[in-house]
């Protein structure tokens, strides 16, 4: 291991953490030296968010010690943890919407005047806070009034309020848009400028090799190695995650699209008219939308999550009710058609939260394999277990489900190998159109290259193609053309040729005009 | 671990013998008796509770030795009659009406031990002659129209009205038996007095609903009505309730309820059904027990109402003996005391 | 054995196991205070069920009751709902069963009767269990709070037919069934003479069987499941959650009315006002300890029968709330270690919070 001998600001020595049977840390290590910023990468399911949660007292180790400033204090708790200047920003927002910004912030350590809460006192303290770090938001505005990066802005505030001089970000940047991630990147090199200590969560590598100085790289729950920044590269970093080389997102040009047959030009494999949806808390989530897919063509949907893909998706698949327009599989309209239906007239999704949706977590890698074509599986009544199994099998070789045992259930699998189950299902049926959400969110750099392999070669078979995707490097690799959606509408639709991440984050934003 | 933990725990406290623990089933010097309560009876401050209080009073009177059941469910009823019997009772005795099935059903199947059944309702033919339980089954029967008949008169004679009122249960032929006795009772002495009566629903809650009966008992004092007479269950304290407020008069049902009110209790209409027990008892102690239909009257003092230290400010002498000589008459056969509301005048 | 295997065994049987010991555990404990030796107490509860014909027999009576009211909440739970009405909806099925049954001629033979009598009492509780199947999936109205209310509205109503209407003078049962009645197991099994066990338990064997069958190997019960453990994956899936939510309580209500049959047509062959008071609500500790599998059910059904007849044995020395008090135990400490339970806590809150 390489770094300065002595005086670190953190250092973790042989964290062991078991979860019943599965070992999330065997033996990991961490090191990071005061005042830098030190990315910890890993693929999916590696150990990172554990051992960051060890550290920050959410977790006892089972084994191991833990040093911060020197000082010897495993196994302590959160309150400890907060107490000595150890704070972590999660990656699912811990904040209560109907409050205000000041009163997130000070939640817990309230400034009170007689009992009461001192409102002028905390938004004063706040806004003085956002001065000194440069994370500006206005302390009197509602957090449900908030967008994404917004409110992960008022996360690291908390944080810091707390007195945070070793501040944990896991994966931040999931959540934003480009200028939003830049925002980010200033705001954590001022900290840094000012002494503080950041240990930074994330699986892209782009972001390790521009905003880090060290990098700790874990496999499998062990620490593989730490190295500094400069002194490594995307591919070397890769390569010591997944322990083996990798083809990086991007890397292999696009094959020019299929030539058109006649009937298929004639007749897009999806057509989406005038599609409005509402969700809960806006009338129109998604906005009159218009767009045609052809088959052989893969349109990716960049854009800031919240700006209605979801609603977007969930329309096309008949998850959720149209409020207007009209969506066309084939010509055929299945505006008021169900699930079912559709996937039997030729629809394919990849739902962008498989936790939730994708898998039922407590059902066997067989059963999961079949979920939503049960029917197909039937006869009289009785689920076939026979071809169930023998589906389960082929879909385990085909795409290299681990563990490969079709009874286990689909919770005890890792991120990528969940994806993996969704992907082999849809991607296995019959279809000719895959609504694509977020298809390697979460997923380790292994398992994107297989899958973003698999929809090329879909592609390649004349499969229409609808990638929603909040990771611009992957809509860049996979788009024939590229639509941005800002306010649920489509803000541009470019041809892949016009698009750069400039171009697109000046859509994403709505900084760029409505002109489509 | 823990189940180690567990297991060996357990294992010490079961060979723990306290001292005083009892053998339990039956004593074999002794004569055994069994009483089987109602689904959820014990503690109903009234019927069921009056047979424990009799067959306490046996077992310290008597030497008896007697083991109670209460049952969880319906079908608890007869596995605990049965229980008993296999046990080798010599008596078995089941606590409410709801018995009466289960009760013939057991006496033919244990011909030699003895039942009786608190308030067992007697079968009638097609004819309407009644059928007579099997010859080891004593049905022990209350004469409530008797008693409710003297507290009726006792009503009008105090209350200084021509409104007397009365507060019933559930509305069933059991409950309207007391208001025929009361409603006769209080014409007896005054021809012209006026009886209100109303009854607080038609299902089984409506012994268990104070609410209404306190809704019940403000509404008739206010239309003049001095004294209330409930038969009631817990929808009684209700109207004790309401005596209370507007400073009136209740009369108590089945055991002495003086002490719901004390002040407002003018008297209590006391079923004996501790003293029914008991005598049954006795004479499975005795070697006199015989099945049949045994009644309860004024005769036997398996009714009365109460006269004591508590109540008696509030009754003159003369009304009290006045009382006393019409339940002379009705034990004597001179007055007919009606036990179903048709047959009141 | 592979290592799942045995880890999900172990999962599956520690929790009732050790939950078995705290509560014997607290027993004893009670027991002492009241003076009594521990031993001697749980002597006489085996001897009162287990120890003899009758007691067994009892024990199988009660059994088959709790099956029904068990499998009732099992397959709710099964479907991401909380049934608390099973007690109505068995009162409900016996009632139906009894006031058909009132109606029928004699001499009719039980063979042609017993499915007519199965589909009224089916009916009788599928419409209360349906009732509140509806009101949730038209309405979002949560099954606790409507389960819990139409227990009354039910118990309450079904009181009042009875009194009002159906009842045989001076008693609170309807009139005799005179033809389909079953007969008690004692005319197999002559020992069980007394017993209240009849041919109901084998419809309560048939009924664990096919619940199984329905919930593991049937596309509904894929459908049930996965809309129960993940409403939001198995509408992904192409399932109606909604309706999967009222069939699946109308199923629920179906078999816990079946149960009335139990008292109605197998016991006393008539219909009794509140006949199986409780037996709907232990139902749901059945099926918790059960962990919502039919099997596991059916051998809850068999622990809780022993307890609730092995309460009247003891009857004599300890108060009965003492095995009440025990019964309690055992349902706290099972529900407390169960992953199901605590899974559905943690949905009702998360669906509290949304």
């Amino acid at each position: 291991m390489t770094g300065p001998a002595a005086g670190f600001a953190v250092r973790l020595t042989g964290i062991e953490k078991s979860f019943g049977p599965v070992r999330a840390n065997r033996g990991a290590s961490l090191a990071v030296a005061p005042g830098e910023i030190h990315a910890l990468v890993g693929e999916n399911g590696a150990g990172k968010s554990t051992l960051m949660r060890v550290l920050s007292g959410m977790y006892a180790p089972d084994a191991g010690t833990m040093e911060v400033d020197g000082r010897d204090v495993t196994g302590w708790s959160t309150a400890h943890a907060i107490a000595a200047g150890v704070g972590m920003v999660h990656q699912h927002f811990m904040l209560v919407p109907p409050l205000t910004v000041a009163e997130n912030i000070v939640l817990g350590r309230e400034i009170t005047s007689h009992g009461q809460l001192d409102r002028a006192g905390a938004e004063r303290a706040v806004a003085e806070l956002c001065a000194r770090t440069g994370l500006v938001v206005a302390p009197g505005r509602r957090v449900a009034d908030l967008s994404v990066g917004e409110a992960q802005r008022v996360e690291i505030l908390k944080t810091l309020y707390r007195g945070a001089k070793l501040l944990i970000l896991d994966e931040p940047t999931a959540v934003l848009s480009p200028p939003e991630v830049d925002e980010l990147w200033r705001v954590l090199a001022r900290m840094r400028a000012g002494g503080d200590t950041i240990v930074l969560i994330t699986h892209k590598l782009d972001e390790v090799m521009e905003i880090s100085d060290a990098v700790t790289v874990m496999r499998h729950g062990e620490t593989v190695g730490r190295v500094a920044t400069r002194e490594t590269s995307p591919a070397a970093l890769a390569r010591m995650m997944v322990g083996r080389e990798v083809a990086l997102a991007g890397a292999a040009p696009l094959p020019p699209a299929p030539a058109h047959t006649a009937t298929s030009a004639d007749r897009p494999a999806l057509e989406v008219r005038e599609l409005t949806v509402a969700d809960p808390r806006k009338a129109r989530a998604v906005d009159a939308v218009s767009f045609t897919l052809a088959p052989g063509e893969i349109l990716g949907v960049a854009g800031v999550e919240g700006n209605g893909q979801t609603e977007l998706v969930e329309a096309i698949a008949g998850l959720r009710p149209a409020r207007a327009g009209a969506v066309l599989l084939d010509g055929r309209d299945v505006t008021r058609l169900t699930v079912h239906e559709r996937g039997a007239a030729g629809l394919s999704h990849i739902p962008e939260d498989r936790q939730r949706r994708g898998l039922v977590l407590d059902y066997s890698i067989a059963d999961n394999l079949v979920l939503g074509q049960q029917r197909l599986y039937t006869r009289r009544g009785a689920l076939d277990g026979a071809r169930i199994a023998d589906n389960a099998r082929r879909r385990i070789e085909q795409f290299d489900i681990r563990p490969g045992d079709p009874a286990a259930p689909a919770r005890t699998l890792s991120g990528g190998n969940q994806q993996k189950i969704v992907v082999a299902r849809e991607m296995g049926r019959d279809f000719s159109v895959l609504l694509a959400a977020q298809p390697t969110r979460g997923v380790d750099v292994g398992a994107i290259e297989f899958i973003h392999a698999q929809l090329r070669a879909a592609r390649g078979a004349g499969k229409a193609i609808l990638l929603v995707s909040a990771d611009l490097t992957e809509i860049l690799a996979l788009s024939d053309r590229i639509a941005v959606m800002y306010g649920g509408r489509f803000a541009a639709v470019l041809p892949r040729a016009m698009a750069t991440e400039e171009v697109l984050g000046a859509y994403m934003t709505g900084a760029a005009g409505q002109a489509a | 671990m823990l189940m180690g933990v567990l297991l060996a725990a357990h294992v010490v406290l079961l060979f723990v013998h306290p001292a005083g623990a009892t053998s339990p089933t039956i004593d074999p010097n002794a004569v055994n008796i069994g009483i089987v309560f109602d689904v959820g009876g014990r503690g109903d401050k009234s019927f069921n509770d009056a047979a424990y209080l009799g067959a306490e009073r046996a077992e310290k009177e008597l030497g008896v030795h007697v083991r109670f059941i209460e049952p969880g469910d319906g079908s608890d009823r007869e596995a605990g009659l049965r229980i008993l019997a296999a046990e080798g009772m010599k008596l078995v005795v089941g606590i409410g009406f709801i018995f009466t099935d289960d009760l013939n059903q057991l006496a033919r199947e244990y011909p030699n031990t003895d039942f009786a059944g608190v308030d067992y309702s007697v079968a009638t033919d097609s004819a309407g002659n009644p059928i007579p339980p099997p010859p080891n089954l004593a049905a022990l029967k209350f004469r409530e129209e008797e008693g409710s008949f003297l507290v009726g008169a006792l009503a009008a004679m105090v209350g200084h009205s021509k409104k007397l009122g009365f507060i019933g249960g559930m509305n069933s032929p059991l409950i309207q038996k007391f208001q025929a006795g009361y409603a006769a009772g209080v014409h007896y002495v005054c021809p012209d007095c006026q009886v209100i009566a109303q009854y607080a629903g038609v299902t089984p809650d409506a012994f268990r609903n104070p609410g209404v009966g306190k809704e019940l008992a403000l509404a008739q004092y206010q239309q003049g009505v001095n004294v209330i007479f409930h038969a009631s269950g817990s929808t009684g304290l209700g109207v004790f309730e309401a005596a209370r407020q507007t400073d009136r008069l209740a009369i108590g049902v089945d055991a002495d309820q003086y002490s719901e009110a004390p002040g407002h209790v003018l008297t209590s209409m006391v079923k004996g059904v501790d003293a029914a027990v008991f005598d049954a008892i006795k004479r499975v102690k005795d070697g006199t027990f015989k099945g049949g239909i045994y009644t309860f009257g004024l005769a036997q003092n398996g009714v009365r109402y109460v006269y004591d230290e508590h109540n008696r400010n509030l009754i003159p002498d003369s009304v009290h003996a006045r009382l006393e000589q019409i339940r002379a008459d009705i034990i004597a056969g001179k007055i007919k005391v009606p036990s179903t509301l048709g047959a009141a005048p | 054995m592979n290592g799942r295997l045995r880890a999900q065994l172990e999962e599956t049987i520690l929790p009732p196991i050790v939950a078995l010991l705290i509560a014997a555990l607290v027993g004893d404990l009670l027991i002492l205070v009241y003076g009594q030796s521990p031993a001697a107490v749980y002597r006489l509860l085996i001897q009162g069920t287990w120890g003899n014909a009758y007691g067994l027999g009892q024990v199988l009576y009660k059994t088959t009751t709790l099956t029904f009211t068990g499998l009732a909440v099992a397959i709710g739970l099964q479907a991401g709902l909380f049934n608390i009405g099973a007690e109505s909806q068995l009162a409900a099925g016996g009632f139906a069963a009894g006031v058909v049954g009132a109606m029928l001629p004699a001499g009719i033979p039980s063979v042609v009767l017993l499915p007519l009598f199965i589909a009224a009492a089916a009916i009788g509780g599928g419409l209360v269990g349906g009732a509140a199947g509806a009101l949730k999936a038209k309405w979002g109205a949560h099954e606790v709070i409507t389960t819990i209310m139409l227990n009354f509205v039910v118990l309450a109503l079904l009181n009042y037919l009875t009194v009002a209407h159906f009842k045989v003078f001076d008693t609170l049962h309807t009139a005799d069934i005179r033809s389909g009645a079953l007969p008690r197991l004692s005319a197999v099994v002559p020992a069980f003479h007394g017993s209240a066990a009849n041919v109901v338990l084998v419809l309560a064997l048939a009924a664990v069987a096919a619940a199984w069958w329905y919930l593991y190997r049937s596309r509904a019960g894929y459908e049930l499941r996965a809309a129960g453990l993940q409403p939001g994956a198995a509408e992904y899936g192409g399932v109606k959650v909604s309706r999967v939510w009222w069939q699946a309580m109308l199923l629920s209500g179906a078999v816990a009315g079946i149960g009335g049959l139990n008292f109605v047509l197998g016991y006393k062959h008539y219909y009794e006002d509140s006949f199986a008071s409780g037996m709907g609500f232990l139902g749901i500790a059945v099926a918790l300890v059960g962990r919502n599998n039919p099997l596991g059910v059916f051998l809850a059904a068999l622990l809780f029968a022993t307890l609730s007849q092995g309460g009247l044995a003891v009857n004599a020395v300890v108060p009965k709330q003492m095995v009440e008090v025990l019964q309690a135990v055992v349902i706290i400490a099972v529900a407390t270690s169960v992953p199901e339970v605590r899974r559905l806590l943690r949905g009702a809150r998360r669906s509290a919070a949304t």
